[in-house]
Parts: C-alpha cells; structure tokens; sequence
C-alpha cells in the first residue's frame, strides 16, 4: 500500500491519539497550574513550617526524570490504587508541571515591585488580599511568556506517557509502524507535523491571551 | 479641649543597630495639617511609615481616634488612614478609576458599581475625572499622584499620610500636587506631610516638624519658624531648602 492510502486509512488512530495527547495535555497542565501556584505562593508568602516541605517537594518534581516519575506513579501509586495508566500520566506529569510552573510563578511574581504590596497593605487589604486582587493579577500577566514554553514542553513530553501504556499519538504511530512493516518515517514525520501544529496553534492562542491581558507601561513585542 | 485625632508618643525605631528614631512624640488634631521636615535619613519617612505600621515601631504608642494602632486590628485601622507615597505606587494593572475603586470594593465590601461612582467622584476632586479609564503608565508622574491622592481619599481617611509626595515631580506638576493638597487641607482634612516643599509648609501647614538624627529639633507654625527659629539648626536647613525649593512658589 502506499503512504498515502496508510496515512489515510490510519488517519482516525492518529487523531484518536492526538486527542489523548491533547486530553493528557489539558489535565497535567491543570495540575501543574494549581500545584505551581500553590508552590510559588508558600515559597515566597508562607511560614517555614510549609515552606520546608514545598521546597523538597518541588525540587523532587523537577529533579528526577520524567519517566521514572512515571513509573513510580503508574507502579507506585496504581499499587495502592487502581488507576489507570492515563490517571497514573497525568499525576506524574502533573507533578512535574507543577515543579517547572512553580518557578515561573515564583519569577514573576517577584518581578511585582514591593510597593504594589506595600500600596495594597495601606488601603487595609490583607496580605492574602493584596497577594490575590493584586500581585498575582500582575504576576500572571508576566508568566504567559514563558508559561507558553511549558506548554510546549510539556506538550511534546506527553508522548512519554507510551512508556506506561498510554495509547496516545506516538504510541499509535508505533502501531501503525508495526502492522505496516515498514513506512516508520513518513508516519513518524506526519505525527510530528500533527505535534507540530497543535502546539503552533496553542501559543498563538496563548499570544492571543496575552496581547488582550496586556497594560500599558510594560514592554511589549512589536 | 477635645482630645488630638493622632498621639504618637515616644516612639523608637532601629534598623541594624542604628537608631533611626529616638523617641519621637507629638499630636495631631482632627483638621490640622502638619509638615515633617528634615535631612535625608533623618527618619522622616521611617516615622510616617510607624504611623500606620508599615514599617513597625520598636517602642511606642500611636493612637488614632482613642484607638491605639496595634497589629491585630491594622487592615481595619489601615482602612482609614490614607497613605500616599513617593513613587505613587498605583496599581498597574487597574484603570486609574478601579485604583480608586479597589479599596471601597475589596476592603470595604462595597459592590463594585457604587464603588466606581464614589471612585468617580474622587476623580472628579482631585481634577483627574476626564482620565478615569487610562492606565497608570498613560498618565504624568503629577497626574498619578493625583490618582493616588484619589485612592486615599475614597476610603474617608480620618487622617491622610504624605511621604515626599511631590519629590519625583519637576516644579510644575509639583504644582498640580500641591494644589489638591492645598485645597484638601483647606476643607479641613488632617494631614501629615513629609515634604521640601516650603510654598506649602507656609501657605497650608498649622506647624513645622523639624526632624534630625531621630529626634524633634523644633516645631512651630511656619510663620514663626521661618522668622525667628530658636535653633540655628533649624534656621539653617531652612534656609537651605528654602533656597532650592523656591520660597516664591509659595501663595
């Protein structure tokens, strides 16, 4: 058969296998947003007691590799629990997230000069008060840049999930590769075009966030 | 006699070791404005800064309204105490309108929409209401302080607290500044001021604080201090500020 009648025919599994990718993309995202925020504030705000544990934390989550975290999930934790290998990805991954995402809150929310908190204490907010309505409103605006690089880092790192058995887009391009005895490069190339536009499309849509978000007296890109 | 709205008393502050105030006390009465003059480090800023703990005092009392300014009440006694800094410090990421909002909204539980048209109204005082909806960096250093003056006086302050508020401005929107204050001043607001700017100190000042080294050199009206000060410190620094702030400002 010739590559383009078995991309054709493989079309559905490859997108079936984008759409996990996509899937696992949007959770482990959304659990390395809360935990990167979550981080960042107890590094910068919190009391020792919390700041101790966070630190160690996060600096696990950064410091060991992807696919060790995603065995130790997918092992570890399925022993406890029955998860599957998709739950088991997104928290290894997740986690991960939440480690890198944490250092990109903690910048920017440094970069917030003082006296923004020092002007929201004097109109009586509290210091969660000024922290919420007014240093992270800030802080965020700051961290889409490079946020949008977590993205595609992570983005891609979703095709690490196939090592614990999640069938998402490299996994099935493995497949197709394997029942087709041969072809493995042009399907290969075709799933990192697939790869390569859902990420182009999901920072120009990050761009997009940012250029509405954005206030006068900052640098912006021409 | 009604007792004074500000007491400090005998209030001390170190940083490091270093003294920067060795026990400082005056009163403010309710209406009365004062000016706190002094050479840099002299503790000016530290000491209006221990008003509403901003910066916390070692030792000392302050006491607002009979209420002393204690840490477990200080979001709600910060709430009526206006603060205007030196850099002005306006929130970025709001329109000058919402800066003027956010207090009355986040802090005084007001709903958003009567917390814009209060917000309006103060813009409207201080001669900013056609900028509502620009952003900080859209607007002058004297047009930012003035939205930032706004701030302080939608959360009716008993008392407003000005740290150098004109210092980062050229002479002519040092003017703009001076003019509100003068003006706020006039209706009766109690005022403390850190500032060199003499035309106000003698055109809207009840008295004179001279600060040096963390101690209180002289106080007095201005008219009495700029005539005939007892110490020649004091004769001195006025003279010299006199010089480089333009006794000619003043109305």
């Amino acid at each position: 058969m010739s590559i383009y009648g078995v991309l054709f025919e493989q079309l559905p599994y490859l997108l079936q296998g984008l759409g996990i990718a996509v899937l696992l993309l949007v959770a482990l995202l959304l659990v390395g947003l809360i935990l990167g925020l979550v981080f960042a504030l107890v590094e910068i705000y919190g009391p020792l007691w919390a700041r101790i544990p966070a630190y160690a934390v996060e600096r696990f989550a950064r410091g060991v590799p992807a696919i060790i975290l995603l065995f130790l999930f997918y092992y570890g934790l399925g022993n406890l629990f029955s998860i599957g290998s998709f739950l088991a990805a997104v928290g290894a991954l997740g986690f991960r997230s939440g480690g890198y995402q944490s250092q990109i809150f903690r910048g920017a929310i440094q970069s917030v000069p003082y006296g923004q908190m020092e002007a929201a204490r004097a109109v009586g907010m509290s210091r969660m008060g000024a922290v919420a309505f007014i240093i992270v409103p800030q802080a965020l605006r700051h961290a889409i840049g490079p946020w949008s690089n977590e993205f595609s880092a992570e983005f891609k790192d979703t095709s690490l999930a196939y090592v614990i058995g999640v069938i998402e887009l490299t996994r099935q391009a493995h497949y197709i590769i394997s029942n087709q005895h041969g072809h493995t490069l042009p399907v290969l190339l075709f799933a990192a075009v697939l790869y390569f536009i859902v990420n182009r499309f999901g920072n120009s849509l990050l761009y997009r966030l940012e250029s509405r978000l954005e206030v006068p007296g900052f640098e912006r890109r021409s | 006699m009604s007792q004074p709205l500000l007491v400090i008393e005998d209030l001390h502050k170190s940083y490091a070791g270093t003294e920067v105030l060795k026990g400082i006390s005056f009163d403010l009465d309710r209406g009365q404005t004062k000016v706190l003059i002094g050479p840099s480090g002299s503790g000016k800023s530290t000491l209006l800064r221990c008003v509403n703990h901003l910066t916390r005092p070692d030792r000392g009392r302050i006491v607002l309204d009979g209420e002393e300014v204690v840490d477990k009440r200080i979001n709600a006694i910060r709430a009526t105490i206006g603060f205007v800094f030196q850099d002005f410090n306006l929130f970025t990421h709001l329109r000058a309108l919402d800066n003027v909002a956010v207090g009355l909204w986040r802090v005084r539980g007001m709903d958003r929409r009567s917390a814009r048209e209060r917000a309006a109204r103060e813009l409207d005082r201080v001669g900013m209401g056609n900028r509502a909806q620009a952003y900080p960096a859209e607007l002058s250093g004297g047009q930012q302080q003035r939205v930032s003056i706004a701030r302080a006086l939608a959360m009716d302050p008993r008392v407003i607290l000005f740290d150098e508020p004109t210092s980062a401005l050229d002479p002519e929107l040092t003017e703009e500044v001076v003019e509100v204050m003068r003006q706020l001043a006039s209706e009766g607001m109690t005022m403390l001021v850190v500032s060199h700017e003499m035309g106000f100190a003698r055109s809207a000042a009840d008295e004179i604080i001279f600060i040096e080294h963390g101690v209180i050199v002289e106080e007095g009206p201005p008219s009495q201090l700029f005539r005939d000060a007892q110490q020649k410190r004091t004769r001195d620094f006025l003279r010299i500020i006199s010089g480089s702030y333009g006794q000619e400002t003043a109305s």
